[in-house]
């Protein structure tokens, strides 16, 4: 039997396709309508990146990992990232997740990579389309006591024990190399996603998705979930519906003249 | 813990079972009832008219957080400077510390950054902490997380602020995660419970879409950080005084800050200006473009309005424009003084990244385009015409009609 040396855990997320949320203007509160739950962006990019570091060593010795927190038909979204080379998924679902602010969230992800032996790497999106707060991988990585390094927009160089990262940021990029192990965040511009091969699918198919729980994780009640969490949403409410818009009319050269005054107005030019 | 409704007064009206996002709700005889999709997440217990939601078997550790006091803002630097977030956190953090009747403390960490961090002071600071050291000459997360760490322990703020810059987004996740604390990102919206005296974190989530309103429970400090140019940074008249005896340096035990990261170099692209979120004015390129030459024009306009030029996803995945450019979901949350659309019909995944700009004016010629629902002033039209027209208007400073 083969050893396996190198273990990647990418950590995704189903979130809620946002593009159909709408507001009732009659009542003022966020109407979904058939939303389709959908893998984070960010994270289609986490699992293609990890799947391309298995095959720069190409030596049948990484093993990729796909692990989510959520419910039950999360596992939907496990075999996506079984079909496109992903080796082996877990889920994380329990009741007792739910509710779960950042803090709790990266201690029961801690648990579950603790609990398949630990990893060489973590990877994760930068943030997510719902919570959209970044915050869960430095977060892990602080738990787990190793170096998180986010934005990651190329991988130049990896090795057993180092990788070298090439990261945006705001107004420049960063190079900077790390010991393994290691987590990083990654961003769009790091790769194209492949799509799922055929036999992939199949394999997909025909894949039993384990679910490990509190219980199997070892994690008390009161260290997951909204019961483990920092921080509560104790309101929620929809953004205040925005100013009339002035449609400039007439002629090209009467809009364009219009818009210089305005342009004048606002001391832009 | 469950999440419970109560059956006398739930008049099935389904308001709650509209607002949840997870499909949670189900209306079964007449009453609402909570499945196993639910998240905790709380949109249906604000929205329940007849209060029959509530969250209950919630341990609420009655702990002592009277040792905790002050606000603090972190001054994050870049090289010498102190960023502009900083001092507008200062400017923010100067009305909760009133609200409380508090010290309004700052800590900056980098090197030979003691002038512009003193600048503070002009915006209400009462007193500052200072890490100067030639350890802290690149921003870089695990030294200045143990740094931070070193200064809350030691001064223990009630409230932290930092900005939610990339580099904030980053270090301040560690440093919650070392201090055991919570910590609620990208807030654009802080108010004092004065009942309560805490903090009320409201930030976006959804893509904007929706605000939450979030509070730190059972831990201290709360922690949030804040987008850029969100809070106003305000100069207030200093007093004569010398503020020197206000500012506090911290002595720094170097062989403690030895960075487990090696940062091997920095690059920049040439003579693209990629901080978008910085600018005041973004010109900002779509589909409608058609061309990465035809940025050209959108750059010359932006030159002209001291901006700099921004894009749609689908102008960057054309490869039209590099990726530091995106504006929206994927790409950068932006929220400039004026924000101008050319070509950008307005998917909600882009505006979720510009719909906070003060001003938007938006240019297409799809006059349905849903770009037009967030701008303040709409030109329906060619971008080739309407831009190199106004472009020789501001060159000409001759009026057209």
């Amino acid at each position: 039997m083969q050893v396996i040396k190198i273990k990647i855990v990418v950590c995704i997320k189903q979130v809620p396709g946002s593009t159909e949320i709408k507001i009732d203007s009659r009542t003022n509160t966020l109407v979904r309508e058939g939303i389709d739950n959908i893998i984070n962006p960010f994270d289609a990019y986490a699992v293609e990146e990890a799947v391309r570091i298995k095959e720069r060593f190409n030596d049948g010795n990484v093993e990729v990992i796909a692990m989510t927190m959520g419910p039950p038909q999360s596992g939907d979204m496990l075999k996506e990232a079984i079909s496109v080379g992903v080796d082996r998924v877990v889920l994380l679902s329990d009741r007792a997740f739910a509710g779960a602010d950042t803090w709790a969230t990266s201690n029961t992800l801690a648990k579950a990579v603790k609990k398949i032996g630990g990893c060489r790497l973590i990877i994760l999106g930068k943030q997510t389309l719902d919570g959209d707060t970044g915050q869960v991988g430095p977060e892990l990585a602080q738990r787990m006591g190793i170096p998180f390094i986010g934005y990651a927009s190329s991988i130049p160089e990896i090795s057993k024990d180092k990788i070298k990262i090439k990261r945006l940021m705001e107004d420049r990029y960063e190079i900077f190399e790390v010991n393994l192990p290691a987590a990083i965040s990654v961003v769009k511009d790091i790769n194209i996603p492949r799509v799922p091969s055929l036999r992939g699918k199949v394999k997909a198919r025909n894949m039993e998705i384990p679910v490990w729980d509190a219980k199997k994780l070892e994690a008390d009640e009161d260290e997951v979930g909204l019961s483990g969490s920092y921080t509560q949403v104790i309101k929620i409410f929809t953004p205040e519906i925005k100013h009339d818009i002035k449609m400039i009319e007439g002629s090209t050269e009467e809009q364009v003249e219009q818009l210089y005054k305005e342009l004048k107005d606002l001391k832009v030019i | 813990m469950e999440i419970r409704i109560n059956k006398e007064t739930c008049t099935g009206c389904s308001i709650c079972r509209k607002v949840c996002l997870y499909d949670a709700i189900e209306i079964v005889k007449g009453k609402a009832v909570v499945n196993r999709n639910c998240v905790f997440c709380g949109a249906c217990i604000e929205t329940c008219k007849f209060n029959s939601i509530e969250i209950i078997g919630l341990k609420e550790e009655k702990k002592d957080f009277s040792d905790y006091s002050g606000v603090c803002i972190y001054l994050e630097s870049q090289g010498s400077r102190i960023a502009d977030v900083g001092f507008e956190l200062v400017s923010e953090g100067r009305k909760l510390a009133e609200k409380l009747g508090v010290e309004l403390s700052a800590v900056a960490i980098g090197n030979g950054i003691g002038k512009s961090a003193a600048e503070a002071f002009q915006y209400g600071l009462d007193r500052l902490y200072l890490m100067d050291s030639a350890v802290f000459s690149a921003n870089i997360d695990d030294i200045y997380a143990k740094a931070l760490v070193q200064v809350i322990s030691r001064y223990k703020p009630e409230i932290f602020l930092a900005g939610a810059t990339w580099f904030g987004r980053t270090l301040v996740p560690r440093v919650a995660a070392i201090l055991k604390t919570g910590l609620t990102a990208d807030c654009t919206g802080l108010e004092i419970d004065k009942e309560k005296k805490v903090l009320l974190q409201t930030r976006p989530t959804f893509g904007g879409n929706i605000l939450a309103t979030i509070v730190t429970r059972n831990a201290r400090p709360q922690m949030a950080t804040v987008r850029p140019h969100v809070m106003e940074k305000k100069k207030i008249a200093v007093a004569a005084e010398d503020y020197q005896d206000r500012i506090e340096y911290i002595n720094i035990d170097e062989s403690k800050f030895i960075t487990e990261y090696n940062l091997i170099g920095v690059e920049k692209e040439v003579d693209e200006n990629l901080n978008i979120t910085d600018y005041n004015v973004i010109v900002s390129g779509g589909r409608g473009v058609g061309g990465s030459e035809k940025f050209s024009m959108l750059r010359e306009l932006a030159g002209l309005l001291r901006g700099v030029v921004g894009a749609s996803r689908a102008a960057v995945d054309s490869g039209w424009i590099s990726y530091p450019h995106q504006v929206g979901q994927t790409g950068k949350t932006v929220n400039p003084k004026l924000y101008i659309a050319c070509g950008i019909s307005g998917a909600i995944q882009h505006l979720a990244g510009m719909q906070t700009s003060d001003i938007i004016i938006a240019v297409n010629k799809d006059s349905s385009a849903p770009i037009f629902k967030v701008a303040n002033y709409g030109i329906v039209g060619d971008i080739f015409e309407v831009v190199p027209m106004l472009i020789k208007r501001i060159k000409n400073g001759k009026p057209l009609v």
